[in-house]
């Protein structure tokens, strides 16, 4: 069986927006999400810079067994993905009655850990943690929770991959709809927004330090890039084979068609030119698609200088003749984690349904490597095909997802 | 924590925190009600419900204290005598 695999609904939770349109908007003119937080000097870190993300309350929304087990995280991606489903035409009665899985990227869930162990330790007695802690610990806390929530039968688990489970949970719903396992699978990211979760990540000095300018703070490719900014909420991207969302009058807003990864088998935080480049080719390969078929590549760039030098060679290699568009959104986002594959799928179907390309903002002079890219410093009013999407996290997994516009 | 808290004021504070948390309407509890059956409590809401009563009045309890404890009313007097013996 070889199914073709289609997105029938988008959901975003983030720094740009709590809504597509308001996240769409945000795009189109090019607006940072990203503040200063002093809460984070006091607490010990060396930058205090990050997105800034609202959390929903969602008492009376959401009845209270449901919510107690939401983490900070998956309280984002519930949200996300009430959007989706709604997009997608999917409700609870239709889910509950057909087969629809969830696989969903998600690397902490450090906040609740740690509320629950300095609990432990005031209370000096576990069972005042109450009944929600250990479904908001687990790092499967979201699929857990959405699963439950909206009464979901068919696969069900957590992609673990670091800076790259967004896009890893996209590629293997691809798979499995493809290979005629499941008919729809909701995929996405999540990503928790607190010091506890991101502390160990500031403490190796990969954070911008540039808090007099948080706007200015995530320059991906510029030359005076000085780290990334962390960021987070939730993305929710609804995989269906094209048969059942035709069947089901669903709307389509791409078609995804190739999902390459791979893995560098070296450095646990170095990035590597040969495992990026296998992996763009694997996608490329998988979609049966030249390289001069890509009209943008919303790259990985996280505004630190060796990993955005890597990915400029990478792309550069398999690119390079052709000179596709190229943004990271990561400019205006800072780095989503977790959530970043998931989101910035998301930000570039908006950008594919609404003819343009966001601009890599904060991009003032090259370097060696990025002056041989074509980057959009400006919103780009042009009609998109097909693009492709990067993901790299530690460890040295890789995965770039490939996605058209659909075509019957 | 209040130890010589009045029956009626135990009985105000149960009924409110149950409301809050337990998102029960408040017409609903009478002391003849059924405790489990009134608030759809299974067995995760008990250990919340141990939570709430260590927060609210100071003492822990644990899993078989709620044996015996079927109406409201059985639930006030189990923490009215925890409380002024």
């Amino acid at each position: 069986m070889n199914q073709r695999v289609v997105i029938t609904g988008i959901g975003i939770h983030s720094c740009l927006g709590n809504s597509v349109d308001e996240v769409t908007d945000s795009l189109y003119q090019g607006k940072s999400g990203i503040v200063l937080d002093q809460d984070r000097k006091t607490f010990g870190f060396r930058s205090g810079l990050t997105g800034s993300v609202t959390l929903p309350n969602l008492k009376g929304k959401l009845g209270r067994r449901d919510r107690v087990g939401l983490s900070e995280e998956a309280i984002y991606a519930y949200e996300a993905t009430l959007q989706a489903l709604e997009q997608a035409k999917l409700d609870t009665d239709f889910l509950e009655k057909n087969e629809t899985g969830i696989l969903f990227g998600n690397d902490s869930s450090a906040k609740a850990v740690m509320q629950a162990i300095d609990l432990i330790r005031e209370k000096k007695d576990t069972t005042l943690l109450g009944s929600g802690s250990i479904f908001q610990s687990m790092n499967c806390t979201v699929s857990m929770n959405l699963s439950t929530i909206f009464k979901l039968k068919g696969i069900n688990f957590t992609i673990s991959a670091a800076c790259a489970s967004g896009s890893h949970s996209i590629g293997l719903g691809f798979h499995f709809i493809k290979s005629g396992m499941q008919d729809r699978i909701i995929c996405g990211g999540a990503q928790e927004v607190n010091p506890y979760a991101f502390g160990s990540f500031d403490g190796l000095g990969a954070f911008s330090i540039r808090e007099n300018e948080p706007q200015q703070a995530s320059r991906p490719f510029d030359r005076d890039r000085d780290g990334l900014i962390p960021s987070g909420g939730a993305a929710t991207v609804i995989l269906e084979s094209l048969e059942s969302a035709q069947k089901r009058g669903a709307p389509i807003l791409g078609e995804l068609v190739g999902y390459g990864f791979s893995s560098n088998g070296e450095h646990i935080s170095n990035p590597n030119l040969d495992g990026q480049v296998r992996a763009l080719n694997m996608a490329l390969k998988q979609a049966q698609l030249d390289a001069k078929t890509i009209d943008y590549i919303n790259a990985h760039a996280t505004s630190t200088q060796v990993g955005d030098t890597f990915e400029a060679r990478a792309l550069d290699q398999v690119f390079g003749e052709h000179r596709p568009l190229i943004s990271s959104t990561k400019s205006m986002t800072g780095h989503e984690c977790w959530m970043a594959g998931a989101s910035e799928i998301v930000y570039t179907l908006l950008m594919m349904n609404n003819d343009f390309v966001a601009p890599n903002i904060n991009f003032a002079n090259p370097d060696e490597d990025s002056a041989k890219l074509n980057i959009a410093t400006e919103t780009t009013e042009t009609n998109l095909n097909c693009f492709l999407s990067n993901s790299f996290g530690f460890g040295g997994t890789n995965s770039s997802l490939i996605i058209k516009k659909f075509k019957n | 924590m209040e130890k010589t808290m009045t029956k009626e004021k135990i009985i105000e504070t149960i009924n409110e925190f149950l409301v809050e948390e337990f998102e029960v309407e408040a017409n609903l509890i009478t002391p003849d009600a059924n405790l489990k059956d009134t608030l759809d409590l299974d067995s995760l809401d008990y250990v919340d419900l141990v939570v709430i009563i260590e927060s609210n009045f100071g003492f822990k309890v644990t899993g078989e204290d709620f044996v015996g404890i079927e109406t409201f009313q059985h639930f006030y007097d189990f923490v009215n005598k925890r409380l002024n013996g």
